[in-house]
């Protein structure tokens, strides 16, 4: 009996040991995930003079605003944010329109090609994108339409991935309302704008996020595209004006912290909605 | 799910619907189909599908933009890509790059959403904390870890004079550069992988734990062999999914490194990206995107293999 308490109570410490350990580790994953971001915020608050004289420190000993300042001065920064703006939303908007169109034939038309229009969706998925860079800015070139908007947003207009992932959320809505509307006299188009689109909001807000949210934090595709300094998107221009012109740390950082506030934003209100573009997206 | 469908006035031809002449009817039926496809096809078509041929077919010559003939040298570009000690530097990079990446990331997000795997507010916040990194360019990633790692500036550096030691030059460091890339992908990476490995552990039937503890299976047991094997097609997204992206890594090299010092971080998607778009050599770099294709499709083909994805569980 008193063998069994012992054991029992061994148990119970072991177990009391293991949360411990667990709990020490997860969190000092969690200080790593976060302290990169407590000190980007301060850092883009601190001075040159403080940033050299304090490197130890993860708070500001004097606060000032020279960064922010800076970055409005040093960069074209309205326009840089307007960029992305216009090319990340232009493009998240068109892509919603163009893969449920696209989604809802594949799911729920008959046509002669459809398995094979379906499978060149995918095919298309499995080429890096890195593969058909240097001929799309050829085209792009011959078109006249490098540095413009139309050359930063028409490629970008559909994505495959959205298409794929569209039409899986497509076929799950059972077709019984679509028949009844069919019995009504309605057509495709009224069927897909008003049945599936306002069924399927839950994946359109997925595939919206995480368009947005890839464009927004695209750098390779405008820094191909665009060069004119008007022309470039956000990260395109702290990339390229952090390797030439400005050497003011805080000035660089208060303008990543400006980029990465819209989606910081969102990430916390509409998280669920990240989390299962990320995730559950693989999950069959 | 009330006024869904208002009834059609309109369309008085639809109650001509299946009428007798069959070719009429099959045209009616794919006409709207072509309409509903045409935007992603015409776009799919001449921004992907094509350029994916197009770039082949420049891989075969030594094709320069702009020059009026371009030279057929047939597998000249890739035979030159076996001569040359950059690619071949660039290729091993990106394979430990990405091996490492992978390994850790995989295993330390599997660790990380067991320990967060129940739904409580502790643990919702923990995941979030861990997600965030996920969802934030790698641009602004980039110079945070670059800045970060600054020996006068730098927080780890600072860090490190506090207790006594000397601040280290990491990035321009031809032996620790590469470690310090590898170590901020790996820092980003980590919450994309839990998120994974947290809805593919909650998809597991509770069922099976029971049966595994009612059988007296300890707790490590229960992790080896039912957690494991009833995740497995988990694991095998996550591992693929981060593979091709470790493969693609760009970003966070130009903005930490720019492929320095002395190209031991360049990569094979910075080195297409130089030979391209700053030396311009066309048929140069698509043979880099080409063989960078194939090894991603060999690796992909490998991992399906390893996982026994064709298995029936």
């Amino acid at each position: 009996m008193s063998t069994e308490t012992s054991r029992l109570r061994k148990n119970w410490v072991s177990g009391q040991a293991a949360a411990v350990f667990r709990w020490t580790l997860l969190g000092i994953g969690g200080l790593v995930a976060l302290v990169p971001f407590i000190w980007m915020v301060s850092a883009s608050f601190r001075s040159e003079a403080d940033l050299y004289g304090n490197p130890a420190s993860l708070f500001p000993t004097q606060w000032t605003l020279h960064g922010y300042i800076g970055v409005w001065e040093q960069l074209p920064f309205l326009r840089l944010l307007l960029n992305s703006f216009i090319f990340a939303g232009a493009a998240t908007i068109l892509c919603l329109l163009f893969d449920s169109m696209s989604a809802y034939a594949l799911a729920r038309m008959r046509f002669r090609g459809r398995t094979v229009a379906f499978v060149l969706v995918i095919a298309t998925l499995m080429v890096p994108f890195q593969v058909t860079l240097i001929p799309v800015f050829i085209e792009l070139f011959h078109l006249h339409w490098l540095d413009t908007y139309q050359g930063l947003i028409v490629p970008r207009a559909t994505s495959a991935f959205g298409i794929f992932l569209l039409r899986q959320f497509f076929i799950s809505i059972p077709t019984e309302l679509d028949e009844a509307a069919r019995i009504d006299g309605a057509g495709h188009w009224r069927i897909y704008w008003r049945i599936i689109l306002p069924l399927a909001k839950p994946a359109l807000v997925t595939v919206a996020i995480l368009n947005f949210m890839n464009l927004w934090n695209d750098l390779l595709w405008p820094l191909v595209v665009t060069s004119s300094p008007d022309m470039l998107t956000l990260p395109a221009g702290l990339t390229l004006f952090g390797g030439q012109h400005i050497t003011d740390h805080a000035v660089l950082l208060a303008g990543a912290v400006i980029s990465l506030l819209p989606i910081a934003i969102g990430f916390f209100f509409a998280q669920k909605y990240f989390v299962a573009g990320v995730a559950t997206t693989g999950l069959k | 799910m009330t006024a869904l469908v208002p009834p059609a006035v309109s369309e008085p031809s639809r109650t001509t619907r299946g009428g007798s002449d069959p070719r009429r009817a099959h045209h009616r039926r794919l006409t709207p189909a072509v309409l509903f496809l045409a935007p992603s096809a015409i776009i799919l078509g001449v921004f992907v599908i094509w350029p994916i041929l197009q770039s082949l077919y420049f891989s075969l010559f030594d094709w320069t933009i702009g020059a009026d003939s371009q030279k057929w040298v047939g597998a000249g570009n890739y035979i030159a890509l076996t001569q040359d000690p950059r690619f071949w530097s660039a290729l091993g990079t990106t394979l430990i790059f990405t091996s490492v990446t992978v390994v850790v990331v995989v295993t330390m997000g599997f660790l990380t959403a067991l320990g967060l795997l129940q739904d409580h507010l502790l643990t919702r916040l923990f995941r979030s904390v861990y997600f965030f990194p996920t969802v934030v360019s790698l641009v602004s990633i980039g110079l945070v870890w670059k800045f970060l790692l600054d020996p006068s500036i730098g927080f780890v550096g600072g860090i490190l004079k506090f207790f006594g030691a000397e601040p280290i030059a990491w990035l321009q460091s031809t032996q620790l550069a590469l470690p310090a890339v590898i170590f901020v992908a790996i820092w980003k990476n980590i919450g994309f992988a839990m998120v994974i490995f947290v809805a593919g552990l909650k998809a597991v039937p509770a069922e099976r734990y029971e049966a595994a503890h009612l059988d007296g299976a300890t707790d490590r047991q229960v992790t080896w062999y039912v957690t494991l094997p009833s995740i497995r097609p988990t694991m095998l997204f996550a591992t693929l999914i981060l593979t091709i992206q470790s493969f693609q890594v760009f970003d966070l090299v130009y903005v930490m490194t720019g492929g320095g010092p002395l190209f031991v971080t360049d990569t094979l998607v910075n080195e297409l990206y130089r030979e391209g778009f700053v030396n311009f050599r066309t048929g140069y770099a698509s043979a880099i995107s080409w063989v960078l294709f194939a090894i991603i499709m060999i690796i992909s083909a490998l991992q399906l293999r390893l996982f026994r994805y064709n298995d029936v569980d």
